[in-house]
Order: structure tokens, then C-alpha cells, then sequence
């Protein structure tokens, strides 16, 4: 590939959420950045939650509504003085409305370097059923 | 209104025309105070990765959220006092022929500098990248580390 056709990445700071729901633990909410498409089996979520680890990663599925929750511990030492601060951690929180009817058990989630891959098998279309009228 | 509840206001009695000013100091301290809260973070020099930077009595300690960012594609070189991190964040093609319906995280390729304010051990700095989180500890020069001094 070409790598003078590469763009360079901008900075983009983190979005905060307005929570309806008050929090039980203080810090921030931010929104994390997501890919969502479909195939022709699957609805696959990839969502950008760095510093999370899986024993932190909250997946809610619910009456179509796809819940994300998940937090950050990185968080700083106390001994040592901040020098520059450009970006802040906290918890992430998404929710989605999942329009397709989804597999509940065959759902798949995977993380790793910060990404989580969400895969959610769609149910197979009912086939059209002929029915036959018998003739009594 | 500003001008009216600054300057408007009637002088009581032998107030000193210093009290004024006075009375403006506290109303401008107030004022920036009330700009300066809720925010902790400086003002970032608007390069990709955005960076923390600590500091103890040893190291200085780097970190940047790289989500989806490989190991093998980091580069970090130091030279002097600064620190070079660049790489690039590649979003790999799915196989399969697909419909997006968001697509909100991006790729491309960065670079950021890092000067640090003392002088730094070049030979000895580590770094890790766990989570999406790249993690440099940049050791201290003897000559930067603070020293401590007894009273006799």
C-alpha cells in the first residue's frame, strides 16, 4: 500500500455522557467510539474502550437494547506528580437499540489492545411455510 | 451591568477610592475562578496520541490510549530530552461483503514529541503496551534526580 495515501489521525477528545441514571461510583462517562455492520448472519459492534479490562466490561442485552459499560482502572499513582494532562480516564457507556432478533446464547465478545468485538448472530429469517389446503 | 456593579455603586462614608479597586480584584479573581473549575487537564497541543505525563523522584512516566494499535507497528526513539512515539492505527478490512451502519473509529498514521523537562537515561526506558494503553517509563539522568540534603 501506498503510504503517502495514509491520513494522518486527529485528536479527538473524549465525549462526555449526560446520564439519566445517577451513578453509585463518581468519575466520568465518556462515549466510546464505535463500528457497527451487519453480514449476512451477524450484527458485529467494535468499540474502542482503552484501559478496560474484560473482569470490567459490562455487556447488557435487554428488550433489544444493547447496553456497553465498562471502566478504566488505569488510574494514576499517587506518588507521583502530573506534569501534562491531556486526557482523562473514566467509564465508558453506550446503549444501543438492536432493531434484529439476536441469538442470546450464541453471542460473542472479544477484547483485546482496547477493542471490544461484539459479534451477535441474527436468528435465520422463518422460511416461508406453504400450507396446503386439503379437500375434506 | 458589569460597569454599574462595579462603578455605580454609592461611596459609603470615608471609603478610600482603593477600596474600589480592591472590590474589583475580588470580583475579576472571581470571575477566573469561576472559568478555571471543573477542568484539571492542560491544554493539549492537539497532536495524536493525546499524552499524561507524571513524574517521580526516578522516572518520568508517559502514557497514551492507543486502542487497536499493534506493538509491532509502535516506534519509540528518544533522543536527548524528547521521546518520539509514532505508528499507525490500521481498521482491518472485514472479509466478508458488509453494510456499515456507523463507522466512527478512525485509522491513520501519527506521530508525537515529547520533550521532557530533565535529562533523561536513553539506555533504560520501557515501555508497554497493555490494553490500549502504551505505558513509557523514562528513567531520570543521576545528574536530574533531586538530591536529598541532611541539616546537620
Amino acid at each position: 500500500m501506498d503510504t503517502n495515501g495514509i491520513k494522518d489521525l486527529k485528536v479527538r477528545e473524549k465525549q462526555e455522557v449526560d446520564l439519566s441514571v445517577e451513578q453509585t461510583r463518581p468519575g466520568l462517562v465518556f462515549t466510546p467510539d464505535v463500528d457497527i455492520f451487519e453480514t449476512e448472519n451477524d450484527i458485529i459492534l467494535l468499540a474502542d474502550m482503552p484501559g478496560v479490562k474484560a473482569e470490567n466490561l459490562t455487556i447488557d442485552l435487554r428488550e433489544n437494547v444493547l447496553t456497553l459499560s465498562g471502566y478504566s482502572d488505569d488510574e494514576e499513582n499517587r506518588d507521583t506528580s502530573v506534569l501534562i494532562s491531556e486526557y482523562e480516564v473514566g467509564k465508558y457507556y453506550r446503549q444501543f437499540n438492536i432493531a434484529e432478533v439476536v441469538v442470546q446464547d450464541k453471542i460473542d465478545a472479544q477484547l483485546s489492545d482496547g477493542t471490544l468485538r461484539l459479534t451477535l448472530p441474527k436468528v435465520e429469517k422463518a422460511k416461508p411455510r406453504q400450507i396446503t389446503v386439503k379437500t375434506a | 451591568m458589569f460597569y454599574k456593579r462595579v462603578f455605580g455603586i454609592p461611596r459609603a462614608g470615608f471609603a478610600s477610592p482603593f477600596s474600589q479597586f480592591e472590590l474589583l480584584r475580588q470580583q475579576m479573581e472571581r470571575l477566573s475562578e469561576a472559568f478555571d473549575l471543573g477542568t484539571s487537564s492542560t491544554p493539549s497541543a492537539g497532536v495524536f496520541p493525546l499524552i499524561n505525563l507524571t513524574e517521580d523522584r526516578n522516572n518520568y512516566y508517559i502514557k497514551a490510549e492507543l486502542p487497536g494499535v499493534k506493538a509491532s507497528v509502535l516506534d519509540i526513539q528518544a533522543k536527548d530530552k524528547s521521546i518520539s512515539v509514532s505508528g499507525e492505527r490500521k481498521i482491518e478490512a472485514e472479509i466478508d461483503d458488509v453494510k456499515y451502519h456507523r463507522k466512527e473509529r478512525e485509522e491513520g498514521k501519527f506521530s508525537r514529541m515529547i520533550s521532557l523537562p530533565g535529562e533523561i537515561d536513553e539506555e533504560k526506558i520501557d515501555a508497554q503496551l497493555k490494553s490500549g494503553i502504551l505505558k513509557i517509563v523514562v528513567p531520570k539522568s543521576e545528574a536530574a534526580k533531586p538530591r536529598k540534603i541532611t541539616v546537620k
